[in-house]
């Protein structure tokens, strides 16, 4: 049970390795706090969903498990959309149609196909909670190195005040074109720890 | 906003691929032969048409609160759907009438449905409020932008294979970084609306 958890945190890595989920891990990080809620948002749909379909694997048809699954993910993530529009809506407006468009996540449609509709209740959990976790990790990492180079503060705290004689924030990491850089280079220091860790280079 | 506005929008200054994110994966994942790429662009252009020409009615004449039945809470559940069952639709129909056309889509038409494109943009479409016509141009013009972009691409990563690259920026890191400064190029083009 722990091995299901582990893997989704490092070695099967939703974002880094699996290269899934990616238009909410580019769109949303340009705080480190959109990158969490995001990161928490899924998880929680993606464990919701898994314990569903877990539990209703035997009764789902082949045929259209799917359209089944597509459902039963909408559904969880209406009831985060009205959560955070009813408790957070600074948060639900910043974050905006990535909400909504938690539902074709492929990283929580892959999930369900390759394994919540496979395996038991228990397994279920802790493999979509690594995953989610996971991809939360990823999503605050960048949100923190955009946040921090792009606007100097971390979490919403300055911590590298701007002003003439300051800091000056580099634009460009909180644009589109700075996401896809910034997680380019993520991913190759991921590849780096990785073959570092097996001796080969 | 005129349609004209609409159409250069969605396919250059806000390109749903390198501004809003959306339709990532077919954009990482099959980008890598030009005529897989102009494959997939045609079909996901086609369904993103037929989506707005299906899920706007839906939308404001049963799902809205104003003008429909005030059921948002069905929103999501009801464009996925729709989506869903229209690229299941439009595969039977190709593969009936258009064979040859199958032939050339047919393996790219059922990964659509996953394509967050797609479903963004009937988002958008919704947020925006948008006619119906705009609303028409505005799904052909996103598939369009999308299509160039995965297109452009692809081009990138058939000369990549031959470039010396360091063995730990192969694969994703490369290509997302290509990403990126494709992105940096297209934020020339913001000048061409003026906000």
């Amino acid at each position: 049970m722990l091995k299901e958890f582990i893997k989704g945190l490092w070695k099967d890595n939703p974002v880094l390795r699996q290269l899934l989920g990616m238009c909410p891990t580019l769109a949303v990080t340009t705080t480190a706090l959109n990158g969490m809620a995001m990161g928490l948002a899924t998880t929680f749909v993606v464990v919701s969903a898994g314990i569903v379909v877990s539990l209703s694997r035997k009764l789902i048809p082949k045929q259209v498990r799917i359209p089944v699954f597509t459902v039963i993910i909408a559904t969880f993530v209406t009831v985060v959309d009205m959560v955070l529009k009813a408790y957070f809506p600074q948060l639900s407006s910043a974050l905006g149609p990535y909400v909504p468009l938690i539902v074709v996540n492929c990283l929580i449609l892959g999930r369900q196909e390759a394994f919540t509709s496979k395996n038991p209740i228990h397994l279920a959990i802790s493999d979509t909670f690594g995953m989610g976790l996971g991809f939360t990790f990823i999503l605050i990492v960048l949100g923190s190195v955009r946040e921090l180079i792009g606007a100097g503060t971390w979490f919403g705290t300055v911590i590298f005040p701007t002003g003439p004689a300051g800091f000056k924030p580099l634009v460009i990491m909180v644009l589109p074109a700075g996401a896809f850089i910034t997680l380019g280079l993520i991913a190759a220091l991921y590849n780096l720890i990785n073959l570092k860790v097996k001796g080969e280079v | 906003m005129s349609l004209a506005a609409i159409f250069l929008s969605a396919v250059l200054v806000n390109n749903f691929v390198l501004y809003y994110f959306l339709g990532i994966c077919p954009f990482l994942g099959v980008s890598s032969k030009i005529d897989s790429a102009l494959g997939i662009g045609m079909a996901t252009t086609f369904v993103m048409t037929m989506t707005v020409f299906v899920t706007w009615p839906l939308y404001y004449y049963i799902i809205s609160p104003e003008t429909g039945f005030n059921l948002p809470f069905l929103e999501y559940v009801v464009f996925i759907l729709v989506i869903a069952s229209l690229v299941q639709f439009v595969e039977m129909f190709i593969r009936k009438f258009f064979s040859h056309l199958y032939k050339a889509l047919g393996i790219y038409l059922p990964l659509i449905t996953t394509n967050c494109a797609i479903l963004g943009m009937a988002l958008f479409m919704v947020l925006r409020e948008y006619s119906y016509i705009e609303s028409m141009v505005f799904g052909f013009s996103a598939g369009v932008g999308f299509t160039m972009v995965i297109t452009i691409m692809a081009g990138i990563r058939e000369d990549m294979k031959y470039a010396p690259i360091p063995k730990i920026f192969k694969g994703a890191p490369v290509t997302l970084i290509t990403a990126g400064l494709l992105a940096l190029a297209f934020m020339g083009f913001s000048g061409i609306l003026s906000p």
